[in-house]
């Protein structure tokens, strides 16, 4: 028995052997692709995904989200709590212990100063900070010594984890950045393109919009990490060519984002080079219908704007009956294969706040015919229409320009024909149509149109950002520049109302309940989201590449401290 | 007396020696001698046929989806792969979602035809005229040829994105439909923007031709200057003005199609064969054909039109005439 275990024990220290004796650099070069280039490597000055991706692998937050959702200490001891004294009762303050030991990529030390001076330098009145709104509702950041740090709200958070926490919002050197706070962020351009950091690799040259080279960090704090000694990530080009640099030719270990047609990427994949990884998060591709009317005919100030209700889609039973005529597993099958889910749910992760409503699933037209008759929307001219009171059920449904949302919408069209709706469609090149423009007619935030497609997601695991943005008096108008979150000027003092106890809640369980209720206000109950898929993300890793886990919730490079080459 | 009439008789010509042709029986006769004019104006025949009634003989409507007919190959791969999913309901094979290929290469062709046509068309009009004006009256030489070069250094593509963005409502409202309008839309951006090349060259040459001899002759003849530049100008400028037109209906036929690539063209659901051409590209390499048919078909439809305008030119060149 003895030596049973003994033998045991010897094999099993040798199965492990090449995990512990790995070291750093060991492993070679490793290239990763990116086919939106990085222009910067300060997320705090740009808030591109891109960017914040590229630079999560220098400089690091107190905590990470990790590849379930959940948080974990990063350069942080543990994860403050109500519970471990971390977080203080009333929520409004919360202290952070940083690790000892740790180092910047200089050899000097890292301390709680340099958490401190990054909240100062995001939230400098004139910076202009791209994540200043992790910041929000902050009153002060101290430094209680050189490994405490105490962040102290204006009133009670719920969820305190924002600040200095995930990918937006990470550590930078205080000594580097010194001369760069507020309006002076942007000239700092060594500074922002070779930050000094804790992470993994350190930048050795940067060239932007194009092509950046990495190599290990010395002073790293695990001495056997990171395996790989040098980094090329490139970045431009296309979803495509990227794809077939890491399935096809293998000349790349790490594509990220490739938001291609199921049956595209299988046929890359038999190139046998890579192979595609999904994770889901909480994007959802969803239609959205506009309660207010964007005829043409309108004054600019009216059109598309709460003055005016839309002439049909402010009837349910119109709604309903739309999203009843689709028929979800179809679309998934065509536009997304394993990358995608049927949802009916405008919340669908974590599962803490997602309601996993199966309301919409199966195609009914006939239910939405019988519907629509019930409500009085029948074809009183025999043109194959259906109308009622002279307003006919003709519908322009607008989406941005790619090959995945052209085939939803002709199939949308063809089942909104077949329950007599008449559908004119539109695609709009995604930089204009995402663009945000106050002056362009064609942004999703005017919405000049009756029906609108895209997919929306919300960073972290927490929805309150993402549900308050249906509160009312949120809606993109003229008096705000067009600028604002929701999109269908949804109007509900119950959900007002249900939002402002949402924000007092610090329960978890009590939290999901609300977001459930929620997510059910804004699709089940009122149909003014109709969900269409939830959507994973699809990235494209060698098969010589380990150590990875696809993570949605932060950085997808948040584990390239772990990455290693599988020897063939 | 006998002799006399046969005198006179024998002075008749009444066996000519070469029977007397008109004009335009003459340019069929050299237009003739160019094989790949004939072979390029029989194409252009058929392929407007084809266009016009295909849409009698397939009756197929090209925007229905049938999910379950998707991704056939042409009837074609069958002589080579016997395992290829191929079907006579669809000849030339059926898209990801099932739309008929044949019926979209035939609805297709109509827009593009259209557009290239009709964009070719008025850019030549407006090429020809201005650059004969310029050429011809010196007075008006400098403002257009400045109008010219404003408009050469106009970037187009921007041009045409605030075009459409400016007129696509108003004209969609006049019309009723999202297509005629866009289709007027198209036409008349791509005509006003390509003009200037064709409006260079003519200048040019009308610049030279307006001092030789023959056009001095007319003129010392009191021929008005409406008349020089009808019967003495315009038909020796054919030449050019022929070659502008076949690159005009190539360039026409391709921004038509980037144009609905950047979704400011015709509706996504509307085919055109630039749009399948652009929508086929992720899956090339599984179905070729996606890209090739209505590649092909611009292409032939160009090529066409260049023989045909080769030859025109060779008939309608006085100086090569019988050569």
């Amino acid at each position: 028995m003895k030596v049973k275990t003994l033998l045991l024990g010897a094999a099993a220290s040798f199965a492990l052997a090449p995990a512990a004796m790995a070291e750093r650099g060991s492993d070679g070069h490793v290239n990763i692709i990116y086919w939106q280039a990085p222009s910067i490597m300060n997320p705090y000055l740009s808030g591109g995904t891109k960017d914040i991706e590229a630079s999560s692998l220098v400089i690091e937050p107190l905590a990470r989200y990790d590849e379930t959702g959940a948080l974990v200490p990063w350069l942080a001891e543990s994860i403050p709590t109500v519970n471990n004294g971390g977080v203080s009762e009333d929520l409004t303050t919360i202290t952070w212990k940083l690790k000892e030991g740790l180092k910047w990529s200089d050899g000097t030390a890292l301390t709680a100063n340099d958490a401190k001076f990054t909240a100062d330098y995001c939230m400098h009145p004139e910076g202009g900070c791209a994540s200043a709104s992790f910041f929000e509702g902050v009153e002060s950041v101290e430094a209680i010594d050189d490994l405490t740090l105490k962040i102290t709200f204006d009133s009670p958070k719920p969820n305190p984890y924002n600040v200095l926490v995930g990918a937006q919002s990470p550590i930078i050197q205080a000594a580097q950045f010194a001369d760069c706070l507020g309006a002076k962020a942007p000239e700092c351009t060594d500074a922002n393109f070779n930050p000094i950091g804790t992470g993994p690799f350190v930048v050795d040259e940067f060239k932007p919009n194009d092509v950046i080279s990495l190599s290990a960090n010395p002073n790293y704090r695990d001495p056997a990490k990171p395996a790989f000694a040098t980094m090329t990530f490139k970045g431009g080009g296309d979803a495509v060519s990227a794809a077939r640099a890491v399935f096809e030719t293998g000349e790349m270990d790490y594509a990220w984002n490739l938001q291609l047609a199921p049956d595209v990427i299988a046929n890359m994949e038999e190139g046998g080079m890579g192979k595609a990884i999904v994770g889901f998060g909480p994007l959802v591709e969803r239609l959205e219908m506009n309660l207010t009317d964007p005829s043409p005919d309108l004054p600019a100030d009216v059109r598309s704007t709460r003055k005016a209700p839309h002439p049909f889609l402010s009837d349910m039973d119109v709604r309903k009956a739309l999203s009843m005529a689709i028929d979800r597993e179809l679309l998934v099958e065509v536009g997304y294969g394993q990358a995608g889910k049927v949802t009916c749910d405008l919340v669908p992760a974590p599962d803490n706040y997602a309601a996993k409503n199966d309301y919409c699933v199966g195609q009914d037209i006939e239910g939405a015919n019988a519907l629509l008759d019930e409500a009085g929307w029948v074809d009183s001219d025999g043109d194959g229409i259906r109308d009622k009171d002279g307003v006919k059920l003709s519908i322009l449904y607008q989406t941005s320009t790619n090959a995945v949302r052209q085939d939803f919408q002709a199939l949308i069209k063809q089942w909104w024909g077949e329950i007599g709706v008449e559908t004119e469609l539109r695609n709009l090149d995604a930089s204009v149509f995402f663009g945000g423009d106050p002056g362009s007619p064609d942004t999703f935030q005017k919405f000049y149109a009756d029906v609108e497609m895209y997919a929306n997601t919300f960073a972290g695991t927490d929805p309150q950002q993402y549900l308050a943005a249906y509160r009312c008096g949120n809606e993109p108008k003229p008096e705000s520049q067009w600028q604002g979150e929701n999109i269908n000027r949804f109007c509900n003092e119950e959900y007002d109302a249900l939002l402002d106890e949402f924000a007092q809640t610090g329960d978890i369980e009590k939290r999901g309940e609300i977001a459930i209720e929620l997510n059910n206000m804004l699709t089940k109950d009122s149909y003014t989201i109709v969900p269409l898929v939830h959507r994973g993300r699809v990235s494209g890793q060698s098969n010589t590449l380990g150590g990875h886990a696809l993570n949605v919730w932060d950085s997808e490079l948040w584990d390239a401290a772990d990455w290693y080459r599988i020897e063939e | 007396m006998t002799d006399e009439i046969q005198a006179i008789e024998a002075l008749q010509d009444n066996a000519p020696l070469k029977p007397h042709r008109s004009h335009s029986a003459e340019v069929w006769l050299q237009f003739r001698q160019h094989k790949g004019a004939l072979i390029g104006g029989a194409f252009i025949i058929f392929i407007t046929l084809f266009v016009l009634i295909g849409p009698w003989i397939w009756q197929v409507d090209p925007g229905k989806l049938d999910i379950r007919a998707k991704d056939y190959r042409p009837i074609y791969t069958a002589i080579w792969d016997s395992e290829a999913r191929v079907s006579w309901a669809h000849p030339l094979g059926s898209d990801q979602l099932g739309r008929d290929g044949l019926a979209n290469m035939i609805y297709g062709g109509r827009t593009s035809m259209a557009v290239g046509w009709a964009a070719m068309l008025l850019a030549l009009f407006l090429g020809a005229s201005v650059g004969v004006l310029a050429g011809y009256f010196k007075r008006l030489d400098g403002p257009l040829m400045r109008a010219t070069d404003l408009f050469l250094s106009l970037p187009i593509l921007p041009l045409m994105l605030v075009a459409v963005t400016l007129f696509r409502q108003p004209l969609r409202t006049m019309f009723d439909s999202p297509e005629a309008g866009m289709f007027i839309l198209i036409v008349g951006v791509i005509g006003i923007t390509s003009w200037m090349h064709t409006a260079r060259i003519v200048r040019g040459d009308i610049l030279a031709l307006k001092e030789r001899e023959f056009v001095l002759a007319a003129r010392s003849a009191g021929t008005r200057s409406r008349g020089i530049i009808m019967r003495h100008l315009l038909p020796n400028v054919i030449s050019p003005i022929v070659v502008s037109a076949t690159f005009g209906l190539a360039t026409a036929i391709i921004t038509e199609s980037s144009l609905s690539f950047l979704g400011v063209g015709f509706p996504s659901d509307f085919p055109t064969w630039g749009k399948m051409l652009a929508d086929a590209v992720p899956r090339m390499t599984e179905y070729p054909e996606r890209v090739m048919l209505p590649g092909i078909a611009i292409s032939l439809t160009v090529l066409a039109v260049n023989f045909l305008g080769d030859g025109l030119r060779d008939a309608l060149d006085l100086r090569i005439r019988g050569r």
